[in-house]
Formats: C-alpha cells, sequence, structure tokens
C-alpha cells in the first residue's frame, strides 16, 4: 500500500512538471503581449512614465529572455508562493486571486453537498424500484438536466427572476453588505443569495450522479451477493443499503474528490459569470480574455493541480473501501 | 420415520414479461421429508431453482407464484418439544418478519456462483456474524436459567459471534480458521468460497439446507470434497438437502429420492436407485443415456436429447416432451395432458405410456 | 459431464457459413431496427435532429423570411406577436403578425418598440422576399413564409423580435444553427477519426505505441476540460479570418475531446482482439491492415456510434459556452453562441428578454441528440435490458 502511495506522488510529480510546462506554454501562445496594448492605454492616457513601468515589467519578468527561462523563472517563483502580479489590476496575482478562492469554495461545497445529498438516495430509488412511475419521472428530469448546461439555466433563471417575480439575483450579496466585514448578518445574507447559484451549479452534477449512481447499482443488483444476502434474512432495506449500495457507491468516491477538488477554485466558471458571482470562475474567464497571463496561468495551475491531488485522493479512498483493490 | 418438513402442493409460478407469460413452475408438487435428501434435476431453464427460491419466498422478480402452496411444519428449535406449528409460506409477506426469520435461520441456501455470493467488502467473519446475529440464539448463564424453569435465551455477542464464525470456518475444512474469518472474498479460491457459504449457511443451524447446483462452477476435484463436506455435515446436524442441478453423478451420489423435471412440471419421481436402474419417463431415460461411461466403447457415439428445448411462449400442446420424445404416439401424446400417477409403490410419472388411453 | 445438449455435426462450406453469418447480421440490424422503433423517445429525439439539420443546414436561406445580415430600421423591436386574424380584425384561419410602432420609453430612456394591434400583416407562405442561393446553388427569392411587401410595403415578420442592428432574430436563430451544428457534426467527425484510429493503434499492437498513446491521454486527461477549452481557445489570434477561426476551434475541441473515445474503442479492441474468428483470421495469414478494418473496428462500430451520438451535444455546448464567452467564434461568423453574445449584459435581459429566444433552441437540440444516443444505446444492444 506504502509503495503504491509513493509510486503514485513520484508519477504526480512527473506530471505537474510537463502540465506546468505546457500550462506555461499556453499562456504564452497568444501571440503579442498584454503590455503592448497596456502601453498603448498608457501612452493615451498621458500617462508620461509608462514607457519606463513597462519597461520596468519587461525586465522583471524577463520577457526579453528566451522561452525556457521565462518558465524557469516563473516555476521558481511559483513554488516560493510568487505568483506574479496581474497586469490588468496592478496588484499581486495571490492577493486577487485570495479575496475570491473563500467565495468560490463554500459555492462549491455547498452545490456538491446539493449534488450528493439528492442523487444518491434519487438514485438508489430510482434503481430498486426500475420501470416504476417515479424510476420514470426521475430518469426523465435527469434526462432534461443533462441536457441543460448551467449557464443556460443561469441565464433562463436570470430572466424569469427579473421578469417574472421581479427580483435581483445576481451577485452572493446584497448591497449594503458587498463591502462590509464579516458579521452574523452578513453571513445571513450571504445564505440568503447562495441557494439559487449552489443550486444551478448542481442541477448537471446531480442529473449526472443520479445516472451513474443508477446503472451502478442496478448492475450490483443484479449480482449474486444480493440474494445471497437476502436469503440469509436480511430486510430488503438492509440488503439494498448494506449490501448493494455499499458496493455499488463505491466507484463514485473518485468522482467525487477529483470533481470537487478543482471546483473549489474555479467552481463553474460559466455559471459564475452569468451571476456575477465574486467567485475565481469570472476571474479566469477575464484573464484569459484580456490575457492578463500571470492570472490566467496560475489559477490554471491551480486547477489541474487539484484535480491531479483529487484523483489521488480519491483512488486511495477507492483504495480504503474496497478491500480488493487495498489488497492487490 | 418420515416426517414432513415441506409440502409444496400444485405449485404454478409466472413470469410476465412485456412479449407474454412464462410458466416457470406450472403444477409442482412434492413433500421433502425431514433429515433426508432430495435431488431435483432437469436441464437450465426448467424451473428448478424457480422452485428453490419459491420455497424461500424470494421468487425475483417479475415472476410471481399464481397458484399452489407450500406448507412448512415449524418446529420451534429452541423449544423442540413444543408440536409443530403449521407454516403456509405462499400467504407470507415476503420482506416480513416470519419468513426472515425461516430464511437464513430454518432455510439456507447456497447458490450456484460462489465467486460472487460473497459480498466484496466485508470478511467471511463478517458475512457469518450478519447470520448469527440474525438467527442464532444462546442459552443464558446457569444462573440466570435457575430463576426460570424452560430455557432462556438470549442473541449472540460480537465476540461470541467471531468464535462461533471461527468455528464453522474449521468445520467446514477451510485452513487457519483464526486468519481466514478475517479475510475478504477475493482472497479465497473458489473452492473456499464455496466452503464459506456453506459455513454461513450452516452456522445458524437450519433445518433444510437448499443447495441450487452448488458445485457446477467448480472443479472437479473440489466438487468430490464440497459433496463429501455437506453428506458429512448433514449427518451430524440431521438437516434436510434439496439438492439441485443438472448433473446426474453428483445427485447420484447425494440424494436419496430423485425429482426429474421438465418444462416446469415434474415428469418422474422416486428412490435414486428406481429412477437410475428403472426409469420410466422417457425423458429420464434419455438423460442418463447421456451421460458417458467408462468401458465403453469409445467410437460409440454419446446419445443426445433430439431437438431443442421449447419456445416458453408457444408450449407444445399435450405432452410438452412430445416433440423431442422416442416414444412419440401420434395422436395421444399432442392431445392429451398426461397425469402424475404412481405406477409402482413410490415411483411416480407424469407420461401417457403408463396411462390407459 | 455436461447437461445434456443437441450436438450438431455439419460441414459447412465457407460460403454457407459466409451466408449464414449475413443473415445474422440482417436479423442484428432488424433486431435493432425494431427496438429502435419501440422507442417513442429516440424517435422523436431523431425527428427533432432530421428537422434541425435540413432546416437550419440545408435550407436555412429558405426558412429565414430575412437575410442574415439585413439590418432593418426596426433596433431592438420586440417579437411581433402571431394572431389569427385578418386585416380588418376578423378571424381568420391565416395567420398574421401586428405591426409595431416606435415610442419614447421615459423611464429607460430610449426609443422601444410597442405592439400596435391596429396594423395586422396577414403572413404568406412561399412569399417572394430577398434574393438568395437555395443550397448554394439555385438562384430563388422563394421563402416558406413572411409578409407580402408587394401589398404591405412598410410590413415585418419579426416572430422573434430583432437586434440592436435591426436584425431579425428569428433569420438569424436559422443561419446560426447551421455553424453550431455543423461544427458539432464536423468536430464529432474528426473525434471519431482520430480516436478510433489511435484507440485500435493502441489496443492492437500494445507495446510501447500503446504506453506512450494512453500516457498522453493521461497527460490530456490532467487539464479539466473547459478551463484547458477556454485556455486554448483564448490564444486563437484575434487578426485571424472567421473561417481559419471557426476551424481552429473545431480542432481545439477535437483534440481535446478525442482521448475519452481512444481509451473506449482501446478497451473494445482488447476484448475483441482475442475472439476466435480474430484468431482464425490471424493464423490464416491475414494482414494486421486487413484484421483491423474487416474484423475490430466493425465490431466497436455499434459503440462507436452511441458514444459519437451522445458526445455531439458536448460539442455544441462547448461551442456555445465558448462564443458567449467571447473566447469562441466572433462575429461577423453567426452561430447560436455569437447570438447569446448580446446577453452577457444583465440590461439586455431586462429590456430585450426575446434575445435569449436561441437557448430552448440550443437545449431542444442537446436534448434530441441525448434522446437518439440513448435510443440507440438500448437499440444497439438488443439482447440486454427490457
Amino acid at each position: 500500500m506504502l509503495s503504491y502511495i509513493v509510486r503514485r506522488l513520484l508519477y504526480m510529480v512527473i506530471m505537474v512538471i510537463l502540465v506546468s510546462f505546457v500550462s506555461f506554454l499556453i499562456i504564452e501562445l497568444p501571440p503579442g503581449d498584454y503590455l503592448t496594448v497596456k502601453l498603448q492605454q498608457l501612452q493615451a492616457r498621458g500617462d508620461l512614465s509608462a514607457q519606463q513601468r513597462i519597461a520596468e515589467y519587461r525586465a522583471r519578468y524577463k520577457l526579453d529572455k528566451p522561452i525556457l527561462a521565462r518558465y524557469w523563472y516563473w516555476v521558481t517563483s511559483f513554488v516560493k508562493g510568487d505568483f506574479g502580479e496581474s497586469f490588468e489590476f496592478e496588484r499581486p496575482v495571490k492577493e486577487i486571486i485570495g479575496q475570491r478562492a473563500l467565495m468560490s469554495a463554500v459555492l462549491a461545497l455547498a452545490s456538491i453537498t446539493i449534488v450528493w445529498c439528492l442523487a444518491i438516495p434519487i438514485g438508489v430509488y430510482s434503481a430498486t424500484h426500475q420501470y416504476s412511475l417515479g424510476d420514470q419521472i426521475v430518469t426523465t428530469i435527469s434526462f432534461l438536466g443533462l441536457g441543460m448546461p448551467g449557464f443556460l439555466l443561469a441565464l433562463l433563471v436570470l430572466f424569469f427572476t427579473m421578469m417574472v417575480l421581479k427580483i435581483e439575483v445576481g451577485g452572493l450579496f446584497s448591497r449594503e453588505f458587498q463591502d462590509a466585514p464579516w458579521s452574523w448578518g452578513r453571513v445571513v445574507d450571504l445564505l440568503k443569495h447562495l441557494w439559487i447559484p449552489a443550486l444551478i451549479s448542481s442541477v448537471t452534477g446531480t442529473a449526472g450522479l443520479v445516472r451513474i449512481m443508477r446503472g451502478n447499482l442496478l448492475e450490483t443488483l443484479g449480482q449474486p451477493f444480493v440474494e445471497a444476502a437476502r436469503a440469509r434474512g436480511l430486510k430488503q432495506g438492509q440488503v439494498t443499503w448494506k449490501h448493494a449500495v455499499r458496493v455499488a457507491i463505491n466507484p463514485l468516491v473518485v468522482i467525487l474528490t477529483s470533481e470537487a477538488l478543482p471546483s473549489i477554485v474555479a467552481g463553474d466558471a460559466l455559471v459564475a459569470t452569468v451571476l456575477n458571482l465574486p467567485t475565481v470562475g469570472p476571474l479566469f474567464v477575464r484573464a484569459l480574455t484580456s490575457q492578463d497571463m500571470y492570472l490566467a496561468g496560475t489559477v490554471l495551475v491551480f486547477i489541474v493541480l487539484m484535480t491531479m491531488i483529487g484523483t489521488l485522493i480519491g483512488d486511495l479512498a477507492l483504495a480504503a473501501l474496497d478491500p480488493r483493490i487495498r489488497l492487490e | 420415520m418420515a416426517e414432513p418438513l415441506v409440502e409444496i402442493k400444485d405449485l404454478h409460478v409466472q413470469f410476465e414479461v412485456r412479449d407474454g407469460i412464462i410458466k416457470g413452475v406450472d403444477g409442482f408438487t412434492l413433500t421433502i421429508n425431514r433429515g433426508e435428501t432430495l435431488g431435483v434435476i432437469g436441464e437450465s431453464g426448467c424451473g428448478k431453482s424457480i422452485t428453490a427460491k419459491a420455497v424461500m419466498q424470494m421468487v425475483p422478480k417479475p415472476g410471481k407464484i399464481t397458484g399452489g402452496e407450500i406448507i412448512y411444519y415449524r418446529r420451534d428449535k429452541y423449544n423442540p418439544q413444543k408440536p409443530p406449528s403449521v407454516v403456509k409460506i405462499t400467504d407470507l409477506d415476503p420482506d416480513g418478519d416470519t419468513i426472515r426469520s425461516i430464511r437464513g435461520g430454518e432455510f439456507a441456501m447456497i447458490f450456484q456462483e460462489p465467486m460472487s455470493s460473497l459480498t466484496p467488502v466485508y470478511t467471511t467473519g463478517t458475512h457469518i456474524g450478519e447470520a448469527l446475529f440474525l438467527h442464532r440464539l444462546v442459552p443464558k448463564t446457569i444462573g440466570e436459567q435457575m430463576t426460570q424453569n424452560i430455557m432462556a435465551y438470549r442473541p449472540v455477542t460480537k465476540q461470541e459471534a467471531r468464535e462461533i464464525a471461527i468455528e464453522m470456518l474449521q468445520k467446514v475444512g477451510i485452513p487457519k480458521p483464526h486468519e481466514r474469518v478475517d479475510a475478504y472474498p477475493h482472497q479465497l479460491s473458489g473452492g473456499q468460497r464455496q466452503r464459506v457459504m456453506i459455513a454461513i449457511a450452516l452456522s445458524c443451524q437450519p433445518f433444510m439446507l437448499i443447495a441450487d447446483e452448488p458445485t457446477t462452477a467448480l472443479d472437479v476435484s473440489i466438487e468430490a470434497q464440497i459433496l463429501d463436506l455437506m453428506r458429512e455435515l448433514q449427518e451430524s446436524m440431521e438437516m434436510s438437502i434439496m439438492f439441485i442441478t443438472h448433473n446426474l453423478g453428483v445427485v447420484a451420489e447425494m440424494a436419496k429420492e430423485i425429482v426429474v423435471m421438465y418444462m416446469g412440471k415434474q415428469v418422474e419421481k422416486s428412490s435414486t436407485v428406481r429412477v437410475f436402474y428403472e426409469p420410466k419417463h422417457p425423458y429420464t431415460r434419455a438423460l442418463l443415456q447421456s451421460i458417458p461411461k467408462v468401458g465403453k466403447r469409445t467410437s460409440e457415439r454419446l446419445a443426445s436429447i433430439k431437438g431443442m428445448v421449447p419456445d416458453p411462449f408457444h408450449l407444445p400442446t399435450g405432452c410438452v416432451f412430445h416433440p423431442r420424445c422416442p416414444s412419440f404416439m401420434p395422436g395421444k401424446c399432442d392431445v392429451l395432458t398426461p397425469n402424475w400417477i404412481e405406477t409402482e409403490p413410490d415411483h411416480w410419472v407424469r407420461c401417457l405410456l403408463y396411462e390407459n388411453v | 459431464m455436461e447437461e445434456p445438449q443437441q450436438i450438431t455435426t455439419t460441414n459447412v462450406t465457407e460460403s454457407e457459413a459466409k451466408g449464414k453469418q449475413e443473415q445474422l447480421s440482417q436479423a442484428y440490424w432488424s433486431l435493432v431496427w425494431w427496438k429502435f422503433k419501440k422507442n417513442k423517445l429516440a424517435i422523436v429525439g431523431a425527428i427533432i435532429i432530421i428537422l434541425f439539420y435540413t432546416s437550419c443546414g440545408l435550407f436555412a436561406e429558405f426558412v429565414a423570411p430575412y437575410r442574415l445580415d439585413y439590418q432593418s430600421s426596426h433596433l431592438e423591436a420586440r417579437p411581433q406577436p402571431i394572431v389569427f386574424k385578418n386585416p380588418e380584425g376578423k378571424f381568420s384561419l391565416r395567420p398574421a403578425v401586428y405591426g409595431l410602432d416606435q415610442q419614447l420609453d421615459l423611464v429607460a430612456r430610449t426609443r422601444t418598440w410597442v405592439v400596435n394591434k391596429e396594423k395586422i400583416y396577414p403572413l404568406s407562405f412561399f412569399v417572394k422576399g430577398q434574393p438568395y442561393k437555395l443550397l448554394g446553388l439555385i438562384p430563388t427569392n422563394i421563402h416558406l413564409f413572411g409578409v407580402d411587401t408587394e401589398k404591405y410595403p412598410d410590413g415585418t415578420a419579426f416572430l422573434f423580435g430583432t437586434d440592436r442592428l435591426g436584425r431579425d432574430l428569428f433569420s438569424r436563430i436559422f443561419y446560426g444553427g447551421r455553424l453550431s451544428l455543423f461544427l458539432g457534426l464536423l468536430g464529432q467527425f474528426l473525434t471519431l477519426v482520430l480516436g478510433m484510429v489511435l484507440g485500435a493503434v493502441s489496443g492492437y499492437y500494445g507495446g510501447t505505441t500503446d504506453i506512450l498513446i494512453q500516457r498522453l491521454v493521461e497527460f490530456m486527461g490532467a487539464f479539466p476540460d473547459i478551463p484547458l477549452f477556454m485556455a486554448l481557445a483564448a490564444a486563437i489570434p484575434v487578426e485571424w479570418s472567421p473561417i481559419l477561426v471557426y476551424f481552429m476551434l473545431t480542432i481545439i475541441l477535437v483534440f481535446i475531446r478525442w482521448g475519452g473515445l481512444a481509451r473506449q474503442v482501446r478497451g473494445l479492441i482488447l476484448s475483441l482482439r482475442e475472439r476466435e474468428y480474430v484468431l482464425a483470421a490471424k493464423s490464416a495469414g491475414a494482414s494486421d491492415w486487413r484484421i483491423m478494418s474487416r474484423h475490430l473496428l466493425p465490431g466497436t462500430l455499434s459503440h462507436v456510434i452511441v458514444i459519437a451520438t451522445l458526445m455531439i451535444p458536448g460539442m455544441i455546448l462547448s461551442e456555445t459556452a465558448l462564443s458567449w464567452l467571447g473566447l469562441g467564434l466572433r462575429p461577423p461568423l453567426t452561430s447560436w453562441g455569437v447570438l447569446l453574445q448580446e446577453v452577457s449584459a444583465v440590461r439586455v435581459i431586462r429590456f430585450a428578454p426575446w434575445m435569449l429566444t436561441p437557448v430552448p433552441f440550443i437545449i431542444l437540440a442537446v436534448l434530441g441528440f441525448n434522446m437518439l444516443g440513448d435510443g440507440l444505446r438500448d437499440a444497439l444492444d438488443p439482447y440486454s435490458g427490457r
């Protein structure tokens, strides 16, 4: 088991190095660079020191050096915790992301909780009542949910609340709490705003998970050990939950961690953009469109890192839950 | 002294599927006596397993018991002096308390696929313990018993369950039971898993063991070991066995009495010796002829039963076996339905050859 | 000892065997078709998809009453409701639309359009309108419907309203569907080719090739889909021509998605490789290419068709999302995503909510593909399930 973890960790280190290089290449890909645009902007504004400041940036990020040197500089300072500076906001990337990371995590946790609390019982119900009216309703709804991408749903919700309910739903805080320090009132305000985006971004996930859970459980329920458990005199409910669900749910653990961890960083960027949420997602989109490379690159690397850590944790958790894997 | 344990009377099980109704079991009558082994034999899909599951009141969906009854003469395991009560299994709620205390506790079942009949995430000890907590009671301490006239029982504790599990594993011949009690199913071989299944089944001292093709998936050498084990344990525990198989060799070794099934009906029933030496029904004869025999000339072909198992949606008229029957009597077999008759003492058969028509 | 079973020893010649095989595969496909037909949802899905591809893909010019870039003087006009009245206001079976009047909105401080119930313009079918080339070949000016401008010179038919430049949204949705749907098809086709070839090579040859391809797939899998899409799409230079951007975007989508398919094909090939008929072909000296093209790939076909059908909606949605964010297609190209770009401001949802009309179309197309794919999955595996 220990050697397995060590092997996985080594493998991950190699992957991280490769991934970081590719991420760097991707953010370097756009021709021209942000500074050229910035220089023109500053000069247009009549900023006389513009030339000099741009030159400072160039020197600092070694923009005149070859790509490997720039990569090396970027990676070494990344490891030291210096993610560079956002050109657009003229502030350290760390600070900008830090401001929004908490809200991202809160939102992600809320929607993950909703997904799992809804999907597992519904999936189990649907599988144990296969072809019943309830199962057909669940199947149809999950079908609709799968076909309904979050950001389109968010647009429709926005339209509905605005035109029919005549309320504003964007953001995570009311105006009076926007910049207020944390207080009980602010938390309540947050919860009031949180549920709509959390619900919207959990629709697709729930629908998908219901279908996976249903499929896995149906397969498990057909296994002889379920019948054997029933022949031992267990109640139908015990057979379902203690034996069938316990086995069917194992592979889902990997889904949980490998999707949950990256979503804590960036979450559903599209939904957050529609609803104008103060999370990392919209920041990432904006950084990409304006080619704010250090900001975009940092977020990208974090998402990839989280995905990899999530998969690792998932595999380890699966090994802990499933003796067949644990004792390979 | 034959004392009936379970009586199956004119059992009908039907499967309603989209394309029609399949008669899985079609008028099956049988008595299983206490302490005896009964072999049920027939081709795949003839309704053997469904009959067994009907006795456990766990016919799989979309199957339904549509007629007949199964009567169980139930004795109190912990108070043998009490006269047996009559339980109609077919009337019980399939998830109710009564049938669940019978399942596992009084009728235990072992299955065809030992490889996947154990839940992969639980140890053998957990499996045995699960059955023990549900069904097994142990006498209370002597001090407590002094105050009461009858024996008093209490459920097993965790520690006791583990001890019983180890004891059972030892009984079924698993090496190093102290270690194996914590083994997961995938760490055991097929034969060992079937031994564990038997250990689970017998841990609660059932009155009857239903063995549904328990050795089909195993190697021949393992098969012999498992059969020996079952016989041994049966003798020591005075338990009935309903042994379901398509393997004539196995049934000859195990059973005292044999029932032959074809398409949901029993076609012949007698003692094992009679069925093997004086088979009456053409189907039984054909089955016996298809056994390879040592010493015969190798150039001789093995006999097979001509034709195919009929389509369950379009069963033949008259006797369902007539299209494949070598003794087919035109105008009779395809018109008249044969009856279940006793041609000789204790030799029952369902065939028009033995009826005066 | 085995169960008694019928022993058949027949000496079939090869041609007989082949004939039998054809019969079997025919039986398989008729079973598939029979099962597919019984699945109402799948049939509805298939009809939706066919309707979309004919109306948007082939005949958008005919279905749309206006040309793609036609700018009317009606800026941001609301949809004209359809009524069944004749110009005198009496009931008529022929549908008609109410006219629009411009009005000064004092609250929003803009000019807006209001429905004038006095003006009624009957809709004509197969009406003469702006000229175009049907299927890009036949010059004509017949449109499916529209207001007869000879009789009603100032009559308009903006069923879904117009955008800020006065372009008819109804027409633009059908033109936009062409690019979005075609991108889905083209992208999926390329994904299929790439995924099947690499998956088959990986599964068939094994060894180093397999390891290399699998590591590549794994590496790509380490990047989450959407952020990688966005990052790569953001790298498309702004000054590229729209067509080039379109193909580049398709290629990016393909590049990110082939891995999953390759992995599935590899798994299928691995299981098929050990089947008797493949071993027989191998021992008969068939070439790798022949084994692959005649025996292995056809065996994966039914699975691949299902996977491909279920992947197309993802393609379409990715394009929509990217274009909507401004990272994908850009005007003058018109796709569903580009149409939605205009809705990125809350103001638009409040004052011109009809700009959201492409959303139901996108969802309908996605649902159509999902229903079709699900039906195909059930049908192509006719021996399982219900």
